[in-house]
């Protein structure tokens, strides 16, 4: 068993699972915006404004977000113990790549509530 | 043909170098890489490999041909050779000893790790522990490893982290005893594999599969230990 204290959950399997769940969500959200923007060609701003009202875009658009740093964590910490081998500079790049997510997180719920 | 073959002597040469070599290949045969190799010692004896059953069944003479890992011994020249060269070096990502010697001793430590002997905490019986020839059958493709080693030199998270990435290797060894029904320690297996880098640093580009000398898979017998830790855990 090798340990690890910076990956995302405490276990291989937990990480693993959880890479592909995002996906999942990711690619769920990615065909919704994608079939969205096609069907309303003359898209205007108080539609696109509209459809980020409902709640349920909100919800959605948060968990795709929540989904994103998740994701994103998982895969930016396996590229770094592969490719950054002085222990330092790994930390130090995880740690921006952590504080990148979590800034995302919290400026994406500002602007779907418009805080 | 013109053979470029990957030298280092640690006592003389202060850095490895490529040394080419022509060489006339007798009667024009299709020979094996071996063979060549043996030819090349008999024009300089310093050229330094392993080698010994010379039929691809004790693994001692896996290295890199042409780009390719595989063993020496079956693999003939028809196979490899290119524009009538070819490149011989010795597996990747391995500290060097000599020429195309490679030091071991990381791909063993990770074939140790996963324990490779039946655990069996049942009294022995009488007689052998004895399997149906269906339980037996589910050891084909696994037992056939000879540990040459050329799949997990093969491999880019092996390169990376051959510390703590078990390897494809030592994972086809690991479902070996997984799916070996007289082995009673799976649970202590799996606790030991799930880790983020022992079995999940494996990212399937199965680059094993592809080098395998033996034609054996352990990409699929990686996803049958995942499977097993997904069921253990759900």
């Amino acid at each position: 068993m090798v340990t690890s204290i910076t990956n995302f959950g405490r276990s291989g399997l937990y990480d693993w699972m959880m890479q592909r769940v995002t996906a999942v969500v990711l690619m769920a959200y990615t065909v919704f915006i994608i079939g969205y923007l096609l069907f309303s060609s003359d898209l205007t701003y108080a539609q696109w404004s509209a459809l980020f009202e409902n709640t349920f875009m909100r919800l959605f658009t948060l968990l795709a977000i929540l989904s994103m740093a998740a994701h994103a964590w998982i895969g930016l910490w396996s590229v770094s113990t592969d490719y950054i081998k002085p222990t330092g500079i790994r930390f130090v790049f995880q740690s921006v790549c952590g504080l990148l997510a979590f800034v995302y997180v919290v400026w994406g719920i500002q602007i779907l509530w418009g805080l | 043909m013109l053979v470029s073959v990957y030298r280092y002597n640690p006592e003389t040469d202060d850095a490895p170098y490529m040394q080419d070599v022509h060489i006339d290949i007798p009667g024009g045969k299709d020979i094996m890489v071996l063979d060549l190799l043996q030819l090349l010692k008999e024009k300089d004896t310093t050229m330094t490999f392993r080698r010994s059953c010379r039929e691809g069944v004790c693994g001692s003479d896996g290295m890199n041909m042409n780009g390719k890992n595989g063993l020496a011994c079956i693999t003939p020249l028809s196979a490899v050779v290119e524009k009538d060269k070819l490149v011989l070096r010795p597996l990747p990502g391995l500290p060097v000893v000599r020429d195309l010697v490679v030091d071991m001793s990381q791909f063993y430590k990770q074939y140790e790790k996963i324990k490779p002997y039946l655990m069996n905490d049942t009294p022995a019986p009488a007689i052998e522990r004895l399997q149906s020839p269906e339980d037996r059958a589910e050891l084909d493709g696994l037992y056939e490893c000879i540990l040459c080693a050329c799949c997990s030199t093969a491999c880019p998270s092996f390169w990376w982290n051959p510390d703590k990435f078990i390897g494809p290797s030592g994972l086809l060894q690991a479902y070996r005893f997984l799916a070996d029904t007289r082995d009673t320690a799976t649970e202590q297996r799996l606790a030991e594999l799930d880790d983020p880098f022992s079995v999940f640093r494996c990212h399937g580009i199965m680059n094993c599969v592809n080098v395998c000398p033996k034609g054996l898979n352990p990409t699929k017998a990686i996803g049958k230990i995942r499977n097993m830790l997904i069921q253990r855990a759900t």
